[in-house]
Order: structure tokens, then C-alpha cells, then sequence
């Protein structure tokens, strides 16, 4: 399971605040606080206010790399400051996340090539995010088939089927999970998944409990990825439990704290 | 047109365990054994790396073992009741990598040797050959925390191999020999998860991974040996996918268990229909060494310089990728 953190993103006020005031041991912490409680991938993101993105993007990866060389997911709509971050960030980064408008998959998928990095595909289009599971499955297999033309590996590509509220689109949650049992079909070996899972529980009064259950399920439905807050140790210990009854780590009773010392 | 073969290839590599130290290193050994290092399941050498070739210890008792069948013993002749004669014979004529030193007279129910004779005995040994040396218990756990401690402490600087440390008797052995820098083996009944645990509960304790063997308990032919087999394979699969708990070298007790099997030890006297033991013993201990070493084995602890000779050539051939 490949778990991309979350925590640095100008959307969090502290987050935001160390942004303005260029307060490193913030950003310090917070990177290595998710890398510690188990996240393989730090998911950067300049957010929504600042002036000049790029240079935020800049600072944002140059204090990361004071303190780790750990994978950076690249949290852009601009192509520049994508095209920025997986510079700095180096190879085996990944860019979160590409449309699977033509026009767009055109950039993004020479891009990852480009810089060896990962991509997440997002299965909307200009269109909107689709409703209907059999169209999230046609744009998943149209992202694949663009990748395997420009012959980027399949195993660096990631499906993001979007996760809505509960609160908003209750119905798409156990849809979600059948777009994910589905996508294994498209391809031999199956395409990979990642999910932005804290969507889930947006602007609902049990945000933990919903978003650990979710995982779960999840998972149990073949995600092989989620953006999360590391932090949460109780979707972390159940995310490490769910991986455990799938038979995907061996059994011993420290188990929880053997997928720490990996 | 020609058949091309799948080739898998994984993420992550066993560890490279290193036993003795030379001079430079603080020890006194002529060069030290270094193992692990696999990136490959055994002897696949198209699809990854066996950098380390497996190595064979020879078993030695700090008592005689009289126990042992007439065709054991024989090939050591009065060596058996010389320790320091009997380890000096398996290094200069049956060619051991190694020496593991079993201090059974120790146990109470035996000789009941005290922790002082068997320091004494360790160090002589160490003065008088120059390979690295595994040392192991008597199996009792009280006394092996005094005898093991204090002959961890005698060979300070030697970096050599302490065993067993298992889930409900580790922490006095442990805590010896990450003081004195040796290396230390992780016992387990036949079962990957205690084998997960107890490297988990060892490190817990600062110890460090790649100074660990694990020995996931060993069977001879005839006697579950395939059920051992399988946990090797098992362990290694999920090692090469990024499970560092497992990630830790083999060390296989083949000679104590082949012998153990009537199949081995028997005469021909008792059963007409086996064959002269002479050669059976040693092809039994060999059929054994030979599997574990498919399974995964890194160290392998032999008795019968016959067998050693067979399981050597073995290798030597299987590291040139080649079966003959």
C-alpha cells in the first residue's frame, strides 16, 4: 500500500502560516512526523492563496529536503508548477494528478516520463466527475491506453476513481468500491489505484471514524494507494490490519509495529 | 521461435551478516564469513545476485559425544575427546568455513561444567584456530544465561555467532552480545510468525538487524523437513518484497538432526535391507544440507566430513549455475 501524507498543503492554516512567514521547522516537522508514523510519499501542496505558486512550491521542497529524500506526490493544476516540482524533487516523485481529457493526458503522461516519476490519473474529464461506474472504468482504460502508447510503465500509474462526501454523494461510496473491484479487469497485471481518502468525511461531525472505515473498505476492495493523514494512528493501525487479513504482510504480534520498522 | 523464460525481480535483498573479525577489526580471526546479500531465491542467477555463497560450520561438543553412532565417530577417531584437536582436524582436513562449538557438557543433567571451564575452553579455542566460531548453549536456559554472558564477554571483539535466543529467553543473550559486538541467532519452533516476532523483540532491544541469523528450525529427510522448507521459501518471499523482520540469513542445524533419524544412525546389522551405514549416515546428512540449502540456507551446521565434502562440491557447482 503506498501511503502519500497529506499534512503539507496551504489549504491547513499552520501550514499556510509557515508558508507567509517562511517558518522551516514547521514544514520540518510535519515531514517527518508522516514519514515516522509510516507514509512512504510526502504530498506537497502550495495551496490556494499565495501569490506566486511556483516560488511557494520552491521553498515548500527545498525545506523538505533539509530534512528527508522521501518521494514527493507534486499537488498541482499548473503544468509550471508541476513541471517545477518534479525537478527539485527528483526522480521517483509523482504528479497528483492529470485529467483524462486528451489534451492533457498529451502533457502529463511525456512528462512523468520525463522527470521517472509517477502519475495519478483522475477518471473525470472536462466533462465533470462521472456518475455512472461504467464511464469512471472507460476513462481508467483510456489513461492506461495513453500511458502504454507513450510507453509509460503501468506500474507508475495510478487510478484515481474520486472519493466525494458522504454527506453529499452518499450513493457513490459503495459505488466507488465496485469501480475499484472493476478497474482489476482492465488490465494484466491490474492497474494501480489511489484514492484522496479525507474527501470522504468532508464537512461530517465523525471524520476519523468515517475515513479509517472507508480505508478499510477500501482496501478490501484491491486500493493499492491513498493520500491520508498519516497521523491518524487508528486509520493507520486499521490500514495495517485491513493489509494483514488480505494476506499481504506476514502475522506476529507486534505486527503493527513490524510495518513501522519497515 | 525461442521460448523465453519469465524472470521475477524483486524489490529488496537479505541481509549480509558478517561472523568473525580480523585483526584490524578488533578480532583475531585470519578473515571473517560473510553471508546473505540474496536478491534471488537460491541459485536463480539469471533473475538476481547471490553475492555471498552458503558456507558449512562443523559441529564440535565441548564433552564426547558418545552417543553418537560408531560411524559418526569414527572419521575423528580420538579427536572427539580434544575440542581444540577435534575443530583444528574439521578446519585443516575436512575443510570447515567455520567451527560451532556446542557447550553441552554445561547443562546441569550432563557434566554440569561450570561457566568458568567453559570461558576457558572458549578462548583456548579461539587462541588456537583462526576460523570465526559459532557458539551455542546447552539448551538450558538458566545456565546459558550465565555460560553464554560470560563467554560473550571473553570474546569481546571476535564478532562471533551466539545462540539461541528464542521468544521466551532472549534478553540476557541479547543484551551480551550487542555489549561485546557479536552476532546472534533468533530461534523459532517451526513458525514464521515467532520467527517475525522474535526479530522484532531483538531489535526492540537496539540490536542491530543485520547482525542476526535467523534459525527457523530444522528437520531431517523423512522428518518434516518440507515443512521447514516451505517457511524458508515463505520468509524469503516476503523479504524480498520489503518485510525487513524477515530479511535476515539462514542457519540450519543439519547435522543434529540428520543424525538424530534411525535412517542414518542405524547399522546394518539392525537392518539388514538399508545398506552399510558408513555410506548411508553421510548421504542422509547430505540429502538434508543439500534441500535446506535450496531452501534458502546460508549457514549450515554439519557433522560427517563425508557429508561436508558432498555439500561443499554441491555448491561449488550450483554457484556456477550449473547442476552436475
Amino acid at each position: 500500500m503506498l501511503v502519500i501524507g497529506e499534512l503539507i498543503n496551504g489549504m491547513y492554516q499552520n501550514v499556510e502560516q509557515a508558508i507567509k512567514t517562511k517558518n522551516r521547522s514547521i514544514i520540518h516537522k510535519l515531514a517527518k512526523e508522516q514519514l515516522e508514523a509510516g507514509a512512504d510519499m510526502l504530498d506537497i501542496n502550495a495551496g490556494p492563496h499565495g501569490a506566486d505558486p511556483k516560488e511557494t512550491m520552491r521553498w515548500l521542497i527545498e525545506t523538505i529536503r533539509e530534512v528527508t529524500p522521501a518521494p514527493l506526490a507534486i499537488d498541482s493544476t499548473k503544468l509550471d508548477v508541476v513541471e517545477l516540482g518534479l525537478k527539485l524533487a527528483g526522480e521517483g516523485s509523482m504528479i497528483n494528478s492529470t485529467k483524462a481529457d486528451d489534451e492533457k493526458l498529451d502533457i502529463y503522461v511525456p512528462l512523468a516520463k520525463k522527470y521517472k516519476a509517477k502519475l495519478i490519473g483522475l477518471t473525470m474529464d472536462k466533462k465533470g466527475v462521472p456518475r455512472d461506474k461504467n464511464v469512471k472504468c472507460e476513462l481508467a482504460a483510456k489513461i492506461l491506453a495513453k500511458c502504454m502508447e507513450m510507453d509509460l510503465p503501468l506500474e507508475d500509474v495510478y487510478i484515481d476513481p474520486i472519493v466525494l462526501p458522504v454527506n453529499v454523494a452518499q450513493a457513490q461510496c459503495a459505488e466507488l468500491l465496485d469501480v475499484l473491484r472493476e478497474f482489476k479487469l482492465i488490465s494484466d497485471p491490474p492497474p494501480q489505484t489511489v484514492v484522496g481518502l479525507s474527501n470522504v468525511s468532508q464537512g461530517t461531525k465523525q471524520r476519523s471514524l468515517i475515513n479509517r472505515t472507508y480505508l478499510v473498505m477500501a482496501v478490501a476492495s484491491g486500493l493499492s494507494g491513498a493520500i491520508v493523514d498519516p497521523l491518524d494512528k487508528e486509520l493507520m493501525d486499521a490500514m495495517i490490519t485491513a493489509e494483514l487479513l488480505l494476506n499481504k504482510n506476514i502475522y506476529c504480534d507486534s505486527y503493527i509495529d513490524a510495518y513501522r520498522k519497515r | 521461435m525461442a521460448l523465453e523464460l519469465l524472470k521475477e525481480r524483486w524489490s529488496s535483498a537479505i541481509n549480509v551478516l558478517k561472523v568473525g573479525a580480523v585483526k584490524e577489526e578488533g578480532g583475531t580471526r585470519a578473515s571473517a564469513i560473510t553471508v546473505g546479500g540474496q536478491t534471488t531465491l537460491p541459485f536463480l542467477l539469471d533473475e538476481g545476485g547471490m553475492p555471498h555463497r552458503p558456507v558449512v560450520a562443523m559441529e564440535i561438543f565441548d564433552v564426547a559425544p558418545l552417543e553418537w553412532p560408531v560411524s559418526l565417530l569414527e572419521p575423528f577417531g580420538d579427536a572427539v575427546k580434544d575440542p581444540v584437536k577435534w575443530a583444528k582436524k574439521c578446519i585443516n582436513e575436512f575443510k570447515a568455513d567455520l567451527i560451532c562449538l556446542t557447550l553441552k557438557g554445561t547443562h546441569p543433567e550432563a557434566e554440569n561444567i561450570s561457566a568458568d571451564k567453559a570461558v576457558e575452553l572458549v578462548k583456548n579455542m579461539l587462541k588456537e584456530i583462526s576460523t570465526p566460531l559459532i557458539i551455542i548453549g546447552s539448551g538450558d536456559k538458566e545456565k546459558d544465561n550465565d555460560v553464554l554472558a560470560r563467554c560473550s564477554q571473553a570474546t569481546k571483539g571476535e564478532n562471533c555467532l551466539f545462540g539461541l535466543a528464542a521468544q521466551d529467553n532472549f534478553k540476557t543473550l541479547v543484551a551480551s552480545c550487542m555489549a561485546d559486538d557479536h552476532c546472534i541467532i533468533a530461534d523459532s519452533p517451526i513458525d514464521i510468525n515467532i520467527a517475525k516476532q522474535v526479530n522484532i523483540l531483538i531489535t526492540d532491544m537496539g540490536f542491530k538487524p543485520e547482525k542476526i541469523a535467523m534459525h527457523p528450525s530444522t528437520a531431517a529427510l523423512g522428518y518434516g523437513m518440507e515443512y521447514v522448507y516451505s517457511i524458508m521459501e515463505r520468509s524469503r518471499l516476503a523479504a524480498f518484497v520489503g518485510d525487513k523482520m524477515l530479511a535476515m540469513p539462514f542457519i540450519i542445524f543439519v547435522g543434529q538432526e540428520a543424525w538424530k533419524v534411525k535412517e542414518a544412525a542405524a547399522n546394518v546389522a539392525d537392518e539388514p535391507g538399508w545398506g552399510d551405514e558408513r555410506m548411508r549416515g553421510p548421504l542422509w546428512e547430505a540429502a538434508t544440507a543439500v534441500a535446506m540449502l535450496h531452501a534458502g540456507a546460508d549457514i549450515l551446521v554439519m557433522r560427517h566430513p563425508e557429508a561436508v565434502a558432498t555439500v561443499k562440491r554441491s555448491i561449488d557447482s550450483m554457484m556456477k549455475g550449473n547442476n552436475d
